[in-house]
């Protein structure tokens, strides 16, 4: 069934399809949406759930992991302070091994006080555990929040839903709403194998000496490894079923380009608007969608930007005295493999936008380029 | 002679406790009034040790180790997931010291206990950081000494009246309690077991490193914490106050200092000013056991 609905109910309904049994949560803009719903469809008994509204989002996520040891489908939701304050308990969740899935809509850090869209809250967190997958549209937000419970529960790691405030969080789409029938068949309950069980009853997260907390750390390594093989096969298992396919990278005329624009969240929407209108002029570029950042996709990186003269990675993030975060693990990601320059860009911070004009600026910069002469170029700041 | 406690075990012996440890006596008899249909959940505190080191646990329940201050959120999220699956007769226990209920766990508590979720939150009291080296927290008492309110400083404020916060929140049940008191302790918790809602259950629990105490001391001390008022045993049931331990002749506080090095620097003024500030608090408790 197909209705117009914002990327914050999109999250509401694929939690609603995927059957959670607990929500805890705590309001915080521009996340309000995707809990207000829920709280109206477990009062209607739409949904068979618990929902504790706790007292701040570090209990949202202590709460989580107390449903998710003892069994049962937990979900969150939260944006940038909140994400921030939860930092101890996603070690926790991903170090304990619970398959959490939490949205996380992407709001810049303060001060100064700002509600829009950056992405510093969500990559941030990115040595915590977490695999963080990154929505361009509200089908892809409600499919991922599906798709993520089928991962997160065969691996045992948890999983952020990440999306942009406002561009995407509050704007209305198309969005076909899958059937509860099919979903249930793709998503069957979780039997979780080391449940909190007065019949069999164990100590989890005890005080553990050097002599085994390694073993502990190189499981949850091997569980992200095998993380990506599972997205790649859900990739396939949710297309058969649902006839949409999402896979770690989203390409879009790379093949062929001689640069290619390297983006992630809503700007890629507009990257790839702009990527039509520089092709009709003969330009040969390319946009590559970065959906997953952990597990990190180092093969499908390579094979896609294999053909490129030139990458361009426009980071709505920054790491101060460093580079964009994206570019960073791109670079990575080449390095030793490719001696494509890859020239980083700042921009869309704290909610700016980032307009066709933007990036069509960004590509004409770059064309005047051989390499880069800087470490980063920082696009339309006032001085 | 018949038994006055149940004589099944849940807790085994080969824990990390150190010897006269209050808080392990507080645990063993609170698992014989609980039984086995029951999930705790640890905070930091000196329970994170006293269950022995991975692989090892002494526990005979499940249990959750969980960070500092996060407690009572973590067992309200227990407790909503065997709701969902179920399994509500299960009893949720939340399990923290002084530090983690006092100190760093107090936002959550207070939220749990104004959802009014239906678990026990335990904080069994030794009044002060103990695990990680005797470092003063809320709960300790005014006079005391620790490793971060030195002699020469000793500590200057009074101790927290986390009962009366608990109580503002007007939950179902709460109690203090002792570990001198075994059946005390095990009635209210048989009692309250039943009771649907947020309880809560404050035991002293002697420490003899940190209150520098002789561990065969352990249980007089905690019967004299009663005695001389310091810390009186009763229940809130429902709102109302009721002594289960009277005293009705106080014994002066000075017999409970004296037998800690804790507060061996105190002058004869000082243990004047301790005597009273249990008095005025001895005092004020005492009109709410005798409202009708």
């Amino acid at each position: 069934m197909k209705k117009v609905m914002m990327g914050n109910h999109a999250i509401s309904h694929g939690a609603t399809l995927a059957r959670v049994q607990v929500i805890a949560a705590y309001p915080i803009t521009p996340q309000t949406q995707v809990v207000e719903l829920l709280s109206e469809i477990v009062a209607d008994g739409k949904l068979k759930a618990e929902f504790i509204k706790v007292e701040s989002e570090h209990s949202a996520m202590a709460a989580c992991i107390g449903a998710s040891s003892a069994g049962a489908r937990a979900f969150t939701a939260t944006s940038a302070q909140g994400l921030a304050l939860m930092h101890e308990l996603l070690h926790w969740a991903a170090g304990a091994r619970l398959p959490i899935v939490m949205a996380d809509i992407n709001r810049a850090m303060a001060p100064p006080w700002t509600i829009w869209t950056d992405q510093n809250d969500s990559l941030s967190q990115r040595d915590t555990g977490w695999m963080q997958i990154y929505c361009q549209s509200n089908q892809e937000v409600l499919d991922s929040v599906i798709m993520a419970y089928k991962v997160a529960e065969k691996v045992l790691m948890p999983i952020m839903i990440v999306l942009d405030a406002f561009s995407l969080s509050h704007t209305y789409e198309i969005v076909d709403l899958p059937d509860q029938a099919l979903v249930d068949k793709y998503l069957p309950p979780f039997d979780y194998k080391y449940k909190l069980d007065v019949k069999n009853p164990h100590t989890y997260g005890g005080l553990t000496t050097p002599d085994w907390y390694m073993e502990f750390r190189v499981k949850m390594h091997e569980a992200m490894d095998q993380a990506l093989v599972e997205i790649k096969k859900e990739a396939g298992e949710f297309e058969k079923i649902f006839g949409r396919r999402y896979d770690t990278v989203d390409p879009y005329l790379v093949e062929d380009a001689e640069t290619v624009l390297v983006t992630s969240g809503t700007a890629a929407s507009t990257a790839r608007f702009t990527v039509d209108q520089l092709r009709a002029q003969g330009k040969k570029v390319g946009n590559l969608r970065m959906r997953v950042l952990r597990p990190f996709p180092f093969a499908d990186v390579r094979e896609q930007l294999k053909n490129a003269k030139k990458v361009i990675v426009i980071d709505r993030n920054i790491s101060y005295g460093y580079h964009g975060i994206w570019a960073q693990e791109v670079k990575s990601a080449l390095y030793g493999h490719s001696k494509v320059p890859v020239f980083n860009f700042i921009a869309g911070l704290g909610g700016r936008d980032i307009f066709p004009e933007t990036i069509a600026d960004i590509v004409a910069l770059v064309d005047k380029k051989k390499k880069p002469d800087q470490e980063l170029y920082w696009v339309e700041v006032k001085r | 002679m018949k038994p006055t406690l149940p004589l099944e075990e849940l807790m085994s012996p080969g824990h990390l406790a150190c010897q006269g440890c209050g808080a392990g006596i507080a645990m063993r008899v609170t698992l014989k009034a609980l039984g086995q249909d029951t999930i705790f959940t640890f905070p930091a505190c000196c329970w994170t040790v006293i269950d022995g080191p991975f692989p090892y646990s002494c526990l005979e329940v499940p249990l959750l180790h969980m960070a500092f201050e996060a407690t009572a959120a973590t067992a309200s999220g227990i407790k909503a997931a065997m709701d969902a699956l179920g399994k509500s007769k299960t009893t949720i226990c939340g399990w923290a010291g002084d530090g983690g209920t006092f100190d760093i766990g107090l936002q959550a508590l207070s939220g749990a206990a104004e959802r009014n979720d239906d678990i026990f939150y335990f904080c069994y009291d030794n009044e002060a950081y103990m695990n990680t080296g005797i470092q003063r927290s809320g709960a300790t008492p005014y006079g005391a000494w620790t490793t971060t309110t030195p002699v020469k400083h000793f500590k200057k404020e009074a101790k927290k009246s986390i009962d009366d916060i608990v109580a503002a929140h007007k939950v179902p049940y709460q109690a203090t309690a002792s570990v001198a008191y075994p059946e005390d302790l095990f009635k209210k918790l048989v009692k309250a077991k039943d009771i649907r809602g947020f309880k809560f259950i404050h035991i002293i629990s002697p420490c003899p490193p940190g209150w520098k105490a002789r561990p065969e001391d352990t249980v007089k001390l905690a019967r004299l914490a009663v005695q001389t008022g310091i810390y009186p045993i009763y229940e809130v049931d429902g709102g109302k106050y009721v002594q289960t331990m009277k005293t009705p002749n106080r014994k002066p506080v000075l017999d409970y200092l004296k037998l800690q090095g804790r507060f061996k620097h105190l002058k004869e003024s000082d243990v004047a000013d301790i005597q009273k500030m249990v008095d005025t608090r001895y005092a004020e408790l005492e009109k709410r056991f005798s409202e009708k």
